[in-house]
């Protein structure tokens, strides 16, 4: 049972598949109540984390526990423990929704002294009290992911795992859908949440991200797009737009050009000195410049910049 | 129409068929495999049918009785027992298909000319085989009375011909080569209907479950560009085994071949023809590849296992099912098998079986080609 | 200067049933030459059916569809050699090698050998892929596949390329790379209409369609529908987000007030007068919270307050 109030502990995981590292020793502390989200390109190392944190996966070396439980050595009471909810495969659609409530309740040994309360809790959740018999297969996307945490959460777990929950529905359905999770997590519930959907992590209270089976940042949203940047962010808008992203390739204190809709986005060190410096170096070259200025990286900018980044030192440093 | 296009889509089906090992099997050994099946699973069991044999008079007369048995090729003499109660265990158990007794006043009797009983017990509880040993027993029991008839007579100065008794016996011993020979032909049909069918059945439901058919149907490619390149490799590969299933059956089980190969091949061509559009045909219906493969089993391999009369013979079956083997494509082109391969009949004379398969061919290869339409609905 | 532009795609009126349910309806666009356009909208929006229209593989109950000069309609077959359609499952046949996808595409398009090899080395070295040809694209990462599904779609140099969610499922990294090939597209004059759940990739285009329910909410530029906005945005930073929303929900100018991981995302009528407004009251209440930014609104913004904030899920 956990002293502190840290619902997942993680040290030093790691998992090698032959000579193969997955998971190069990521150390975590996520506490109770948390929404903690889990980015990185395919394979990262991500999945295979989230397996281990799941039970389902034997770690190599290393050590973590989830909802008080050693993922080595109890890995079926961390199953009992969490709910786990992905957007494509958490229901079966030939199933009408209340055969999928209890299905998921008898998966989790919902005892049943519990069985009605809960059923009726997961029916009001999903705004499906009254359409029980509805096919699963007929329901409109919102609702379907609104019953799938429902089924996931059917036992109560302290801890959830969600993966890509989100991705597709749009964005009103989403925010209820949010809603539903920062309720739970005010109630005490760990939430894990794995996904590409940068609009999604602006969800999470903290956020990780993994590259090459190693943590290369650890913060909040706001501290990733403030801290983690591997420089500053500048919005330009010029014409003719092609021959400003390859001028620009070459500028000096240019990390990264890009284009960006009808404008380009350039990562430079420092965006005060940049801007005078880039905006003589293109009307040299006979370009246009009607607007630069500095712009707020997103979390993707973030993203990119740390894995490419990564990508690129390391190659310097073989 | 666009040759390049064509020849894309085939391409395509054959390499696809040639990397998936399930098809490959089925193409490569089912043919070999069915005609084996056939060949040795009908004829083989009753032969060497094992018997047990209580001789309770023990003579030199019942012992030539018992040489009589062990000379046919369809009983083996496993064991002479001592008494009733081996003998009925053993078949209990099994472990004989008959005992025959023989009473204790077998030569006895034999010499004073008065009528003998020969025991036989058989098992049952094998139908086919059951009425098999009781009528070669006949058969044997007739052959040796009539030998000890002559004989009696001859000892009595009048001598006999003994042809009558011979011609019986050679009935029996040639009507198991005969259904072998019988059947075989037919399962040329069988192996077309499983690749022709069942194969083809899954070539278009699996691009819509891959999702691959979505982007195939926004390119210029064409409906019977894309019908002919899929069934083409699928033609050749059924005209590649049904000639291989023949030779089998020619050169390994010794079915006699008397008729045309121009014939056979000609008449396989349209049969492949039919079962190739009815595949199609399926595929395009069916949503998904499981339903498609079912139903070309039910429609196709299995009328033409129980009804097209390759097994079963079309003039024993109620008359209803009659009427339906009519619309079977299978019973028309098993009939012509039989009669290329067992009677050499010449293709002029063949018109009752081959006009319509002529004009299943066209319907149905017509039907096919309307069925399939560059559409999602 | 010239005001007529080309138009590569006209659609007008187009609609589309299925049981039940007006799939498309009655909707109208251009996109433009050289134009990356985007068809941006949840699922359900009647993206994919729109694009299955204009590929000429669904036909329209209603309404008129131009694709390359050709009416889809009357005349789905004639637009198909000028166009491309990749489809959200990629036409990829998984047993067949990287290099076996491309002819097979390439012959269905009527490429020439000499034209293939050289096209097909030319983009497979852009997707930085030419190592992979032998390989089956089966066994291709996600990323790869999207890659090669953009190459066959390419390889007969078509005049208009329809993407449906071409980059749904795959990580930023690749999702960049991706771009980055379709701007290098449409400076060779091609026409992209791409269409995406993701609402930040909206962004990326040049002008973009929002579609709800099968209808155009908005059709223009991102930079000119966010001017339009008429709306601030404020993001507040905070450690504990939620006492701060449940301080500022009924606070006079909010439109909509969405909790995020570390704080506030707000909608509100005038952001120079309410931001000080907001912070003397945290402040009052002895709420800590980090600070009050003004920030651009995001499509997601524009979306949300045209459909309605507190609309509940539609059926």
């Amino acid at each position: 049972m956990p002293e502190n109030n840290n619902s997942v502990v993680v040290e030093n995981l790691v998992k090698r598949f032959g000579n193969y590292v997955v998971v190069d020793r990521i150390n975590l502390e996520v506490s109770k109540g948390e929404i903690f989200g889990f980015l990185g390109p395919n394979g990262a190392g991500k999945s295979t984390t989230i397996r281990m944190l799941c039970g389902l996966l034997k770690p190599t070396s290393g050590h973590a526990e989830v909802a008080g439980f050693d993922v080595s050595r109890y890995p079926e009471s961390v199953r009992q423990n969490i709910g786990y909810m992905s957007q494509r495969f958490s229901l079966y659609n030939d199933l009408k929704v209340i055969e999928n409530i209890r299905l998921f309740a008898g998966l989790y040994s919902v005892p049943a002294s519990n069985l009605q309360q809960r059923i009726e809790w997961a029916l009001r959740m999903a705004n499906l009290k009254g359409q029980e018999n509805l096919i699963t297969a007929t329901l409109p996307g919102g609702w379907k992911q609104r019953l799938a945490l429902g089924c996931a959460v059917l036992h109560k777990p302290p801890v959830i795992f969600l993966d890509e929950p989100t991705s597709g529905v749009d964005p009103i359905t989403r925010r209820q859908f949010w809603e539903l999770i920062h309720q739970m997590a005010e109630e005490g519930v760990t939430v894990f949440v794995t996904t590409h959907y940068m609009e999604e992590a602006e969800y999470c209270n903290r956020l990780a991200l993994i590259f090459r089976g190693r943590i290369v940042a650890l913060g909040t949203p706001s501290e990733l797009k403030r801290d983690s940047m591997n420089g500053e962010l500048l919005l330009v808008e010029c014409e003719p737009l092609g021959d400003a992203v390859e001028a620009l390739q070459s500028a000096p204190g240019v990390i990264d050009a890009a284009v960006f809709g009808n404008a380009l986005h350039l990562v430079v060190a420092e965006a005060a000195r940049s801007i005078p410096q880039l905006e003589s170096y293109l009307a040299g070259r006979g370009i246009t410049v009607t607007r630069m200025e500095k712009i707020r990286p997103s979390l993707e900018d973030v993203f990119v910049s740390l894995t490419t980044g990564r990508e690129a030192a390391e190659e310097r440093a073989s | 129409m666009s040759l390049t296009r064509l020849l894309a889509i085939a391409r395509k089906e054959v390499v696809q068929i040639l990397r998936d090992v399930r098809s490959l099997i089925i193409v490569v050994l089912m043919p070999g495999v069915l005609v084996l099946l056939f060949g040795y699973g009908v004829s083989l069991d009753l032969k060497g049918l094992p018997v047990y044999v209580l001789d309770q008079d023990d003579s030199q007369q019942s012992q030539d009785l018992l040489k009589h048995f062990q000379a046919s090729e369809y009983f083996h003499v496993e064991h002479v027992v001592a008494g009733y109660k081996e003998l009925t265990r053993a078949i209990d158990d099994g472990h004989a298909k008959m005992g025959i007794v023989i009473p204790w006043d077998f030569s006895q009797r034999l010499r004073d000319g008065r009528l003998i009983e020969i025991q036989a017990i058989v098992d049952g509880s094998d139908d086919n085989s059951a009425n098999v040993l009781i009528g070669y027993t006949e058969a044997v029991v007739q052959g040796y009375s009539a030998q000890m008839q002559i004989n009696w007579l001859r000892e009595r100065g009048i001598s006999i011909q003994p042809a009558a008794m011979n011609v019986e016996t050679r009935t029996w011993y040639n009507e198991d080569l005969e259904s072998s020979a019988f059947i075989i032909p037919g399962v040329l049909a069988l192996v077309m209907s499983v690749i022709g069918a069942f194969l083809t059945s899954l070539t278009i439901s699996r691009e819509w479950e891959r999702g691959t058919m979505e982007q195939l149907i926004s390119t210029p490619v064409t409906t019977m560009e894309i019908m002919l390149g899929k069934l083409a490799p699928y033609f050749v590969l059924g005209m590649f085994d049904t000639v291989i299933s023949a030779l089998i059956a020619i050169h390994w089980f010794h079915v006699p071949f008397r008729g045309s190969w121009a014939t056979l091949m000609v008449a396989s061509a349209m049969f492949m023809v039919v079962v190739l559009s009815l595949g199609f045909f399926i595929s395009v219906l069916a949503k998904s590849q499981f339903a498609a493969s079912q139903i070309a089993l039910l429609i196709t391999f299995l009328p033409a296992f129980l009804l097209s009369g390759f097994l079963f013979s079309i003039e024993q079956m109620p008359v209803v099912l009659q009427w339906i083997t009519r619309i079977l494509p299978a019973r028309y082109y098993v009939s012509v098998l039989k009669k290329i391969f067992l009677k050499g009949t010449p293709a002029a004379m063949l018109y009752a079986d081959l006009i319509p398969l002529v004009v299943f061919t066209f319907v149905l290869a017509l039907v096919a080609t309307r069925s399939f339409h560059k559409r999602l609905e | 200067m010239m005001d007529h532009f080309q138009s590569a795609i006209v659609v007008e009126g187009l609609t589309k049933s299925f049981p039940g349910v007006r799939a498309v309806d009655a909707l109208s666009f251009e996109v433009r030459s050289s134009e990356i356009f985007g068809l941006v909208g949840p699922d359900g929006a009647g993206k994919t059916t729109t694009l299955r229209m204009l590929a000429g593989i669904m036909p329209p109950d209603a309404g008129k569809a131009m694709v390359a000069g050709f009416d889809v309609a009357s005349d789905p077959e004639g637009a198909k050699h000028a166009l491309s359609y990749m489809p959200q499952r990629f036409g990829l046949y998984e047993d067949l090698t990287v290099d076996e996808n491309i002819r097979f595409y390439a012959d269905l398009f009527g490429v020439n050998k000499a034209e293939r090899d050289t096209r097909s080395e030319q983009l497979l070295q852009a997707a930085g892929m030419s190592e992979f040809r032998k390989r089956l694209a089966g066994k291709l990462s996600g990323g790869m596949k999207q890659k090669l599904g953009l190459v066959c779609a390419l390889i007969h140099r078509p005049k208009v390329i329809l993407l449906d969610e071409p980059t749904t499922g795959v990580d930023p990294v690749s999702r960049r790379d991706f771009w980055r090939i379709l701007y290098e597209l449409v400076a060779e004059g091609v026409t992209i209409l791409i269409s995406t759940a993701y609402l930040d990739e909206a962004e990326r285009c040049h002008r973009v369609a929002l579609l709800h329910q099968g209808k155009l909410l908005f059709c223009d530029t991102p930079a000119n529908l966010k001017a339009k906005f008429g709306k601030g945005v404020l993001s507040i930073t905070a450690a504990e987000p939620r006492i701060l929303r449940d301080e500022l929900k009924d606070a006079e100018g909010i439109s909509s007030l969405l909790l995020t991981g570390d704080g506030l995302h707000v909608v509100v009528d005038n952001t120079a007068r309410r931001i000080p407004e907001y912070e003397a009251r945290l402040k009052r209440a002895k709420i800590p919270f980090d600070a009050i930014q003004q920030v651009a609104p995001s499509i997601e913004d524009l979306f949300v307050d045209a459909v309605g904030a507190g609309a509940a899920p539609h059926a």
